[in-house]
């Protein structure tokens, strides 16, 4: 097995972007990502793409070799990862897999999704098929319905409050206020989100990450060669992924993702570190609840104790520990199948030195936490600065 | 959302009836029912199972923006219930006048649960009232 790192990133705006289809944001991160890792489009050998369901979305399938087909990577294979909400980290893994192995030098993994071409009940409609569809979308559970019910089980085993999980949502509005990339840059209070409109009891509209458009690219190189192209190459120090019952109810416990807790602790055992060398990480927070579950998963808190510590702010930007600094989910965006290597962009970001007003201070070691359906599917990768 | 009614036809004993199944190699009680034991893998032996439909509420939400096919049915609680015999599924709590909570004791009814959208068929389907 080779060493791999990120030797360029690229991203676009997330938000509603009406003038841009799938293919254009895809070509707009894709450049900024080549551009970035200083190579031309004939060193590329493989793209790995992602997308959760261009196909409900826009009606397009087949998104990996339109990537290629966009960037211009001319006749080189194109592979299209699905893993739902977490499409984009099992990409990045699949990228990483195939330089590790010394099958391919220079990777491309990119994600999209372009979500604001449909109704908000389509949108909902197309997302809950990331549960079980025939028993949870078939009942009329939607995607904030599953995640609501893992909140209101939390709420009753460890006394976590509403105001608790409006406080993630008013940290990470705060992050993303200062990320230019962000689809929201205005600051929000507790009293905007628990005053917002019920989407699924406990939830509400401020609770849940928005309905976006975007595309993430990035890409990876033996760590051996990455300094011929980029002077600050990121070195993918772990990568793991774990998978649970698609169905919540046929797990043990709907107050932890074990998907999570699985593949974080084999990412730990090969990366040789332990959750306090952390110093900034991007979690899934498709909603508010989801990063209390999951920054107790990582290891960084006891099962309970996180959505206090969350409140108290011990997980601001500069705190004890900076989650989400690009905004998350919640307050950069949630292009589906562009978050799992948006979240690998902000953090390569963060080890560069180059997140400007949301930098970490002193950011060595970073992580990101993609899930896929209410946690079918975890994505862990431990990224460290390779210099 | 099933367009076809042949999808929901071929759920017919589990969705109307509660039927799931148990491995016979370990005792284990599925519902909904499956093909592979999760604990006996290649020795699974599955039989059919008639589930009582009695259990209690282990968590629970009320649904205010629904997918696209109930869209006149919000807002509608759904709630995991643990069946007795081990099992946990999701389904609708019915409106019986009484809140629902956490522990409270539910049982199966048998509900109209919507319209298809294309065909106009109606699809019933298990649901669970308080007891």
């Amino acid at each position: 097995m080779r060493d791999v790192a990120i030797i360029g990133i690229g991203l676009t705006k997330f938000g509603e972007r009406w003038e841009h289809g799938m293919r254009e944001l895809m070509a707009e991160a894709g450049v900024k990502a080549i551009t970035d890792a200083n190579i031309g489009s004939k060193d590329v050998e493989i793209v790995y793409g992602s997308t959760m369901a261009s196909g409900r979305f826009v009606g397009q399938e087949h998104m990996a070799a339109l990537l290629a087909d966009q960037l211009g990577f001319k006749n080189i294979p194109a592979v299209r990862i699905e893993n739902a909400c977490a499409s984009g980290g099992s990409a990045l893994r699949q990228g990483y897999m195939a330089v590790a192995s010394g099958m391919h030098n220079i990777v491309v993994v990119g994600g999209v999704e372009k979500m604001t071409d449909v109704t908000t009940s389509e949108a909902t409609t197309a997302l809950g098929g990331a549960g079980d569809q025939e028993w949870e979308l078939s009942q009329g559970i939607t995607f904030p319905g599953l995640y609501a019910l893992m909140a209101k089980r939390h709420m009753h085993e460890y006394g976590t409050t509403e105001e608790q999980l409006a406080s993630v949502a008013v940290k990470n509005h705060e992050n993303a206020a200062k990320n230019e990339y962000a689809q929201f840059r205005k600051p929000i209070s507790i009293q905007d989100v628990l005053k917002s409109k019920v989407v699924a009891e406990p939830l509400k509209v401020f609770d849940c990450s928005p309905i976006s458009d975007g595309a993430a690219v990035v890409v990876l190189a033996p760590l051996e060669i990455a300094k011929k192209y980029n002077d600050t190459p990121i070195k993918i120090a772990a990568s793991a992924q774990a998978s649970d019952t698609l169905g919540l109810s046929e797990r043990e416990s709907l107050t932890e993702l074990k998907a999570t807790k699985i593949a974080a602790a084999n990412a730990y055992k090969n990366a040789g570190v332990k959750p306090s060398d952390i110093n900034v990480v991007e979690v899934h927070d498709c909603f508010t609840i989801a990063e209390i579950l999951a920054i107790e998963d990582l290891g960084f808190y006891e099962k309970g104790k996180a959505a206090k510590a969350i409140f108290d702010g011990e997980t601001k930007l500069n705190s004890k520990l900076s989650v989400n600094t690009s905004g998350g989910l919640k307050g950069c965006g949630h292009p589906v199948g562009a978050t799992g290597i948006k979240q690998a962009v902000e953090i390569t970001m963060q080890l560069r030195g180059e997140a400007k007003e949301r930098q970490v201070n002193g950011a060595e070691i970073g992580m990101t936490h993609n899930v896929g359906g209410s946690g079918a599917t975890a994505v862990v990768h431990i990224m460290k600065r390779a210099n | 959302m099933e367009k076809a009614s042949a999808s929901a036809w071929r759920k017919f004993n589990a969705r109307y009836n509660m039927i799931g199944n148990v491995c016979k190699t370990c005792n284990t009680k599925y519902f909904p029912p499956r093909i592979v034991c999760k604990n006996c893998g290649r020795n699974t032996k599955m039989e059919e199972y008639q589930f009582s439909g009695k259990g209690e509420i282990f968590s629970f939400t009320k649904i205010h923006v629904p997918s696209e096919a109930f869209k006149e049915s919000a807002p509608y609680v759904i709630g995991v219930i643990k069946l007795e015999e081990g099992p946990m599924i999701e389904g609708h709590i019915v409106d019986s006048g009484k809140e629902p909570q956490i522990g409270a004791k539910v049982k199966q009814v048998f509900r109209r649960m919507y319209t298809d959208g294309e065909e106009g068929l109606i699809t019933y389907h298990f649901k669970f009232e308080l007891i």
